[in-house]
């Protein structure tokens, strides 16, 4: 196989890593979601780590993006 | 049709005026000016919000009050007791990375935040620093963090090394949290870009209207990795100053 099509390849199968990183942001948010409906005074106070836990785990998809990248074009 | 030059060409470095100095290439580059530019309209809003201190602030001096005490909370709640020190320095952090990320969102703008150089240099710098506070702080027993309370011993030989890596890790997450999605997201919008010209006058319309909820989505992501970079860096100087998990 020619390198520059296992290149491909490879960072097509990078992006699986996406789905992982979906759940994970939809799990944030949807106990934030469940929480505030019980508590809604105390929701502003827990939005700060709502923003917190999605950029970490946002983090994560955006690792995956970069080994597709380094992927691609680094090798 | 201009000649396509793809969507990274709009992170490449081009020096205004080539600088060497003993070997070391120290040229102006367009990452410097544009460096330049976001720290001069920073301390220009900054200087002339707080000029007229008023009792009844007018809404520039409102604004600078707003982002002082916003950060003031963030090193008051997550760096605690001890963290008054580093209030100067997380607010000049914070502030760096919101004007390079949001400044990059103007057209023909360049994001020094995007080059991962420019990040790495801020998290490697952030690490050494708060590895070094918490050394002269604790001493040796600042290796008593890599240890959490409450493990059976039977687990630790497992967990040590574990708990070290995971801290060397924090410089390259931090950093490349920042450097990915800053050029993820400019790349993602010079791609879609791309589309609106190449579907022409017809079809370019559901592309820009992308385009359009993209950019606005960019902005957001610029002011929250700006959050999330000093946040993140409140809690390792937590970490540090104070040594419990």
């Amino acid at each position: 196989m020619e390198v520059e099509a296992a290149k491909l390849i490879g960072a097509g199968l990078a992006t699986i890593a996406l789905a992982g990183a979906g759940i994970g942001i939809g799990n944030i948010f949807a106990s934030y979601v469940s929480a505030a409906i019980r508590n809604p005074s105390a929701a502003p106070k827990v939005f700060g780590n709502v923003l917190l836990g999605f950029a970490l785990t946002e983090a994560i998809a955006l690792f995956a993006l970069l080994i597709a990248f380094l992927i691609l074009f680094a090798f | 049709m201009a000649a396509n030059k793809g969507p990274l060409h709009q992170f490449e470095i081009s020096s205004f005026y080539d600088i060497s100095f003993e070997g070391f290439d120290i040229s102006f580059t367009n990452s410097a000016l544009s460096m330049v530019i976001s720290i001069f309209i920073a301390s220009v809003i900054f200087y002339l919000g707080s000029k007229k201190n008023s009792n009844t602030p007018g809404r520039l001096q409102v604004l600078v009050e707003m982002s002082y005490d916003f950060i003031a909370n963030m090193v008051r709640d997550n760096v605690g007791s001890g963290g008054k020190v580093f209030f100067p320095f997380i607010f000049t952090l914070f502030l760096f990375i919101l004007f390079g990320n949001v400044l990059g969102m103007v057209p023909y703008n360049f994001t020094y935040t995007s080059h991962i150089i420019v990040t790495f240099g801020l998290a490697g710098f952030i690490f050494i620093a708060v590895t070094f506070i918490g050394l002269i702080k604790h001493g040796i027993s600042f290796l008593k963090f890599f240890v959490p309370s409450g493990v059976p011993y039977a687990l630790l030989p497992i967990l040590i090394p574990i708990e070290i890596i995971s801290y060397f890790v924090r410089p390259i997450s931090l950093s490349l949290r920042l450097f990915a999605n800053m050029m993820a997201g400019h790349t993602m919008l010079k791609v879609f870009a791309s589309f609106i010209v190449l579907l022409g006058f017809l079809g370019g319309w559901a592309p820009l209207s992308l385009v359009i909820i993209l950019t606005g989505f960019e902005i957001m992501i610029a002011v929250l990795q700006a959050y999330v970079f000093t946040i993140l860096c409140c809690l390792y100087l937590n970490d540090a100053l104070h040594l419990h998990h």
